[in-house]
């Protein structure tokens, strides 16, 4: 946003999406290719949502060379990043976008989940909304399927509709294989390495819905996605981020014994 | 407190103003020099005494004003000790004594020495922040901290903005970085700022964010920080189309607080009761349902879509953590103790009718050798995660309780525990 009135003249004549995607702040757009954009199909229903429509085209893909003045430059500059915006929330659920999306993803473009038990887990910009002026761009993260405010905030004045609603879950679904395993682990607040009741109380009701939404899974035989099963959610489950829980399970291995003694009978 | 502002050069405070720092609060002097507050640091920290004297800008010869060319990092401690001798030297006396054997060492001390005890002196101070913020004037100045926002917001969308508080994930320094707490959303996020790296969440402790929002209970966790969104793009479509939500589905984020603790329809609290949901209690497991992660629930569970189309959760790539996220709408369902108490009246009717058969099961049970205490224990755990509230219940009781459950769900031990005096979950609020 700061300099591109004066970047213009200069940029303008070189490549404009170059300019644009490698400007800061925009390190979130990957590159349409010429072709999609040329495409008038793909345009289809734009031009009413921008203003200057032809000229911004124009400009993006090169060919402006009108000589205007300083103002009329600079609607046509931020309709060229709206048309921009608008195409690529389309592009890049195009296979060639997303898989640009993809490298992007995976070199940690976007940024790393902010929750601690995430670890860091790659992020993905989306929107709330499709239409325009809604709401911004936010993060989604795959392993706990939250989405999240960006921490910069240049990227905190991107619109949302520039990424879409859908973008993320098609790029999961096209590849399914970067889903990664989710974690049953959690944070448990404690005090003097007490849990508190009343969020722990709220925790097991949760893990109740887990468990249930597990047991429809199963029902359906399909995997339920969690890095840790089965015989492990006891011990992992409650495994806390702190070291005391092993003292506990090894409490609870005293007392499973006579539970156990019972089921064998 | 008075020292902490008396004092604007002091090490603490030269501390805590440094880059990176700002999450601390400056531990009173008052605080530090009462030994019993520091009790077992020692063995923890190296240099201790040095470090000590370095906290509390102590000169072991400090009656001698010509130490000053001799000691260019501590310049600034030493205009402090000139500034105002008498309000704190009496304290200072006792360090020193206590010091008198380092003082002789201390003349000979090097600049490597000087890193060395400043390291120790950061350890030392972060160790002690970690017991002061935890204490009544701590806590209170930790406070006055989060209602300015100095420790930032929740990163979460359907948070709302809500202020969080540094916390560490491990007691033991050296072990993890400081964290942010959401009690909107009960958990933890690494701050957004790199320069947080550096600081040991051990220097807050895992304690103190829990303890501090039930020292004070009515703090509105939910509140939203002033213009989270578009506040920038001018354009009113946002807002709206975000306050229209809440309406819609009945209960999210924006309207949870006050959706809850009066279900729906804020006007008439009476009237909604019947016709939706139970009354909600005042107070749920020791805390005002409004302040019970306010950020989850329903509305505030991000909902995959395509195209519009919700992602179904028997898809391969379905959401599968909306549990995570979730919150029960009629907040009893969190009341462990009545669901339980209740359970025990439909036990209570039913064993009579299965007398005979708990006598076998009675017969059984003691040939396996287990005490009667164990046995009120074992059905506890069995039917999932129940509160022990009733140990004098008849065994009877409990038995036929587990009988009716279904047997399968051992993953929370805490009922066990509980139920032998182990004691892993706690009702603070109760007692408070």
């Amino acid at each position: 946003m700061d300099d591109f009135a004066s970047d213009t003249d200069s940029d303008y004549a070189s490549y404009w999406r170059d300019w644009f995607i490698s400007s800061r702040g925009n390190e979130y757009y990957c590159e349409i290719d010429e072709d999609y954009l040329t495409d008038r199909f793909n345009l289809t229903g734009l031009n009413t949502e921008v203003q200057y429509y032809q000229y911004a085209l124009d400009l993006i893909t090169d060919v402006f060379d009108m000589e205007v003045d300083d103002d009329m430059r600079e609607q046509i500059e931020n309709s060229a990043r709206r048309l921009y915006g608008l195409v690529h929330a389309r592009y890049i659920v195009t296979t060639r976008g997303l898989a640009k999306m993809m490298e992007k993803y995976k070199q940690g473009v976007f940024g790393k989940c902010p929750r601690v038990i995430c670890e860091s887990q790659h992020l993905l910009p989306m929107g709330q909304h499709d239409i325009p002026n809604s709401s911004f761009v936010k993060l989604y993260c795959a392993k706990c399927e939250d989405i999240y405010n960006p921490k910069s905030s240049r990227h905190n004045s991107i619109d949302g509709a520039y990424f879409g609603t859908s973008f993320h879950n098609i790029l999961f679904q096209v590849y399914p294989a970067l889903v990664p395993p989710k974690t049953q682990r959690r944070y448990e607040p404690r005090i003097y390495g007490f849990r508190v009741h009343a969020s722990a109380a709220l925790m097991r009701w949760q893990e109740e819905r887990r468990e249930e939404m597990k047991e429809r899974l199963r029902a359906r035989g399909m995997e339920t996605g969690f890095e840790e099963e089965d015989e492990g959610v006891e011990s992992e489950g409650s495994e806390g981020l702190e070291g005391e829980e092993e003292e506990q399970d090894g409490i609870d291995d005293m007392f499973e014994v006579p539970g156990a003694a019972q089921a064998v009978q | 407190m008075s020292s902490s502002s008396q004092a604007p050069e002091s090490w603490i405070s030269a501390f805590c103003s440094l880059v990176g720092h700002e999450y601390f609060a400056e531990v009173s002097e008052d605080f530090i020099e009462d030994d019993f507050n520091l009790t077992g640091l020692q063995s923890q920290v190296p240099m201790y005494k040095e470090a000590l004297e370095m906290i509390l800008d102590v000169e072991p010869e400090d009656a001698t004003e010509d130490e000053e060319e001799d000691e260019d990092d501590e310049d600034e401690d030493e205009d402090e000790m000139q500034d105002g001798p008498d309000g704190v030297s009496r304290g200072y006396r006792r360090a020193a004594d206590a010091a008198a054997a380092a003082a002789e060492r201390r003349h000979l001390r090097m600049a490597s020495d000087l890193s060395v005890i400043e390291s120790s002196a950061e350890m030392l101070y972060g160790l002690i922040h970690q017991r002061f913020i935890t204490s009544r004037a701590g806590i209170q100045q930790m406070a006055e901290k989060y209602e300015l926002g100095h420790f930032g917001y929740c990163p979460r969308v359907y948070c709302n903005g809500a202020k969080v508080l540094p916390v560490g994930c491990s007691d033991i320094p050296g072990q993890e970085t400081v964290k942010l707490f959401c009690p909107s959303c009960l958990d933890v996020y690494t701050p957004p700022n790199s320069r947080f790296q550096t600081v040991d969440g051990a220097f807050f402790g895992t304690t103190f964010g829990c303890l501090f929002f039930m020292t004070f209970p009515e703090l509105d966790v939910g509140a939203t920080k002033p213009n989270v969104a578009l506040d920038t793009s001018g354009s009113a479509t946002s807002p709206q189309s975000t306050n229209q939500m809440p309406l819609d589905r009945n209960s999210t984020r924006a309207s949870m607080a006050s959706s809850t603790a009066q279900p729906q329809i804020p006007p008439s609290p009476q009237a909604p009761n019947g016709s939706h949901q139970p009354p909600q209690p005042d107070n749920i497991n020791g805390v005002a349902p409004r302040n019970l992660a306010p950020g989850l629930g329903q509305g505030s569970i991000y909902e995959p879509r395509i195209y519009g189309f919700r992602v179904s959760e028997v898809a391969k790539t379905g959401p599968r953590m909306k549990w995570l996220r979730s919150r029960p709408v009629d907040v009893n369902e969190l009341d462990e103790c009545r669901t339980w108490a209740e359970s025990q009246e439909v036990a209570a009717s039913r064993a009579e009718l299965a007398d005979s058969e708990m006598v076998d099961d009675n017969a059984e049970i003691d040939g396996g050798e287990v005490e009667d205490e164990d046995m009120d224990a074992a059905p506890e755990e069995e039917d999932g995660d129940r509160e022990q509230q009733n140990h004098d219940v008849d065994s009877a009781q409990l038995r036929e309780v587990a009988q009716r459950k279904k047997p399968s769900r051992r993953k929370n031990h805490d009922a066990l525990l509980n139920g032998s005096g182990g004691g892993t979950a706690v009702r603070v609020g109760d007692g408070g």
